[in-house]
């Protein structure tokens, strides 16, 4: 092995910088799932009973289904009778001042470089604290309620605004979407909740910062964004957890209506405790990501996915309008054992629909980075354009990259362009930039920053920022 | 200043450089030239310290060991190498990049490093003396770039750079007469009392817009002529195939010349 692969075996084996646990009072049902445990979810939410109902019908549908099979996965079996549904921190806060705010949980954040208390707070930012699927609290509240905008947890969208959640809640992702979006409609505890009324736009980023912090629980959480005609929004989403040994189970929806000329531009980094290098513990990540664009709206995904043991997730969009863009840009980096089957699926319904598609995977130690996209044009959608751009970097010779793109044309003036490459980070480069003085770090995450570049650009600042960092963290480690 | 005894390489046991010797004095520029395979390039990325070669023998800059430094140590020594094929960085600003090298090794040498403002100036003046378009600074590095560009932006590297020793790797192959032209003039301005230079090249050609203060000629591995700028016209004429056919190996006797002093 040369020099410069053992160098990049060591580059990948760094630390995971957010892998303490909190010891926090956590309020946690008894593992199993059953209705029962359906019914004791929305009971301690006190929920409406047409949300009852609905939870229970997902519940019935979810048993009749199959964890899917398809992707280029390999998934211990998981054993949904073990975990728990129901955990939260036990010291529910009064969301009115930040400084109710348990101070346990206010620690938590500053270890992980969240300030909660407004003066503090990154300005022009507005965050949802979600600790084990429960929401602890929601920043600068009454600002965006001048301007008309609603950003709350979904339990207090559920009691506040019933007649918003009720009609949107499913109509992108229904519950017999696929199984673990039925798992989830069943038993999600909470998540965020954000709706921009007409002609406004939202005047701050708005952000969900996910946290999972109790062993042996699966997290389920709930996003909808409601953006209605001519607004505009732009909502951003970090995700860490503890390092256990366990393997721990998150599956998420996240649904987007974006209504006539609306836009929505939803970022994600994703930072879940991936696993160690011997694929011990790290977070199952199955999510539903999907959004639906009405008459010249647009709905935007982008996302730089580090963590998670396991990756499956396609934030897609169901272009129903004329002229709608839907767009995704993807950074999904494996490591270690990490699995990752990612990719986007855009389907063309409304004439004169656009959509783009730009996926980089990097793949080192022996990580695993799949990209699998759909894109389907309907007979309906005259003169749809597509064009899809998958490019994957390996990093040494134990990882692997995989490329499966499917297109379904089912109109003859659609056009469709699908670009491919495949490439390593060459020996010639690292050694081009070390001559010019750069250490070998330095030079490879100026180069895989490089490659990710596209998609850094989509970000809003603070975050392309941390993506950075964040990707640098993730090669880096002790240069000998 | 450079101090070159014995120097052996070799690639998965096959020796390619067979114990080369060559001292270059303060502001000396010399021209290596040779046939192809004789080791010119190998020698350029032994002075560098690319990973992948068995090396022996020493190499001295300004009285210290260069073969016991990795690329980056070297770099902040002063070691600069202008290569044949740059490579390209997609991605990866120009700006970002050369001013990143410039601070790499302005840290190593315990100096401050230069802001985003200062340093902007320092490479329009830079680019000046290659003929470059302001809007280069702005494109990834070598990405997309043509023979001739690219060959200017590692001229452009060395302006920013100063280097003590630059080591330019076939700087002329792939140029037309008027890209040639511009990275000559390019590297003749950058001549001075404290930088010396080696220029390998196949052809005599570029020796006639950067006059050698000596030539030397390099075959399987080792010297075999060392001469003024005269010797290159020489081999104009009549090619490598006496030195090949006449190697170190057959004709005993022969001296082992290194640079004359």
């Amino acid at each position: 092995m040369s020099e410069t692969l053992r160098t990049i075996e060591e580059l990948t084996e760094a630390g995971y910088e957010y892998g303490f646990s909190t010891d926090l009072d956590t309020d946690i049902a008894p593992p199993g799932l059953t209705e029962d445990t359906v019914r004791l979810i929305s009971g301690k939410k006190n929920e409406p009973a047409w949300l009852l109902e609905w939870r229970l019908k997902a519940f019935e549908a979810w048993k009749t289904m199959a964890e899917p099979d398809w992707a280029k996965l390999e998934i211990a079996p998981i054993d949904y009778q073990a975990l728990s549904y129901w955990a939260a921190p036990k010291k529910k806060p009064v969301l009115d001042s930040m400084d109710d705010v348990d101070p346990e949980i206010r620690d938590m954040f500053d270890k992980l470089g969240i300030p909660l208390h407004e003066q503090k707070m990154m300005s022009n930012v507005a965050i949802d604290a979600i600790v084990d699927s429960v929401s602890v609290t929601t920043t600068f509240k009454a600002t965006l309620a001048e301007s008309g905008v609603i950003f709350c947890s979904f339990s207090e969208a559920v009691q506040d605004h019933p007649e918003l959640v009720r009609e949107h809640l499913g109509s992108v992702v229904p519950f017999r979407d696929n199984y673990f979006a039925a798992l989830n409609s069943a038993v999600f505890s909470d998540g965020s909740f954000c709706y921009i009324p007409a002609g406004v736009r939202c005047p701050m980023e708005l952000s969900t910062y996910f946290r999972i912090n109790s062993q042996n629980t699966g997290q389920f959480e709930r996003t909808l964004i409601i953006a209605d005609d001519d607004s505009h929004v732009s909502y951003l989403e970090g995700c860490t957890a503890p390092q256990r040994d366990e393997n721990q189970l998150h599956a998420a929806v996240v649904e987007l209506v974006a209504k006539d000329r609306a836009e929505i531009k939803y970022s994600t980094v994703q930072n879940w405790y991936p696993g160690d290098e011997n694929g011990v513990g790290g977070i199952y990540n199955f999510v539903t990501k999907r959004g639906r664009a009405h008459t010249d709206a647009k709905i935007s995904w982008t996302q730089v996915e580090t963590g998670s043991a396991i990756t499956w997730k396609y934030p897609s969009v169901i272009l129903q309008g004329d002229r709608s863009v839907g767009e995704f840009y993807s950074v999904a980096l494996t490591s270690k054992r990490q699995q990752a089957d990612t990719g986007s699926k855009m389907v063309h319904i409304g004439k004169d629909t656009t959509s783009s598609i730009i996926s980089k995977g990097i793949s080192a130690g022996r990580g695993q980075n799949t990209y699998r996209g759909l894109v389907k044009i309907m007979r309906s959608a005259e003169n749809a354009r597509n064009y899809t751009q998958c490019d994957s970097l390996l990093l040494g010779s134990d990882c692997g990259a995989h490329t499966i793109p499917y297109i379904e044309v089912k109109n003859p003036t659609a056009r469709v362009e699908h670009e491919a490459s495949t490439s390593t980070v060459g020996e010639d480069q690292l050694y081009y930039c070390r001559q010019r003085g750069m250490s070998e770090e330095d030079a490879m995450s100026m180069i895989v920053n490089g490659f990710c570049r596209q998609v850094f650009d989509e970000l809003p600042m603070e975050f392309a920022v941390e993506a950075q960092r964040l990707l640098s963290v993730s090669l880096e480690g002790s240069v000998g | 200043m450079l101090h070159v005894k014995d120097l052996t390489a070799s690639i998965g046991g096959t020796p390619i450089l067979k114990g080369l010797d060559l001292d270059i004095g303060e502001g000396e520029v010399h021209a290596i030239m040779g046939p192809n395979g004789s080791g010119k390039s190998t020698f350029a990325h032994t002075l560098a310290g690319r990973d992948g070669y068995e090396v022996g023998g020493t190499v001295t800059l300004d009285g210290v060991d260069l073969l016991e430094m990795t690329p980056e140590q070297r770099a902040a020594a002063g070691v600069f190498i202008g290569f044949q094929y740059p490579v390209e960085i997609p991605g990866v600003n120009n700006m970002y990049f050369l001013r990143t090298a410039l601070n790499s090794v302005r840290r190593a040498r315990g100096e401050t490093e230069i802001g985003a403002r200062d340093f902007l100036a320092v490479a329009y003046e830079a680019m000046d003396l290659v003929e470059m378009k302001r809007d280069f600074l702005n494109r990834s590095v070598n990405a997309g770039f043509s023979g001739g560009e690219k060959k200017r932006n590692e001229i452009l590297q060395m302006a920013v750079m100063q280097p003590r020793l630059a080591v330019l790797d076939e700087t002329d192959s792939g140029l037309d007469i008027d890209a040639l032209r511009v990275v000559a003039s390019g590297v003749n301005a950058l001549r001075g009392p404290d930088r010396s230079m080696i220029v390998i090249t196949h052809y005599q050609r570029l020796l006639e817009y950067i006059k050698p203060d000596f030539v030397h000629v390099l075959v399987d591995g080792r010297i075999v002529e060392s001469g003024d700028h005269t010797l290159a016209l020489r081999l104009e004429d009549e090619g490598y195939a006496d030195f090949v056919n006449h190697g170190l190996d057959d004709v005993p006797g022969r001296p082992l010349s290194g640079a004359p002093r």
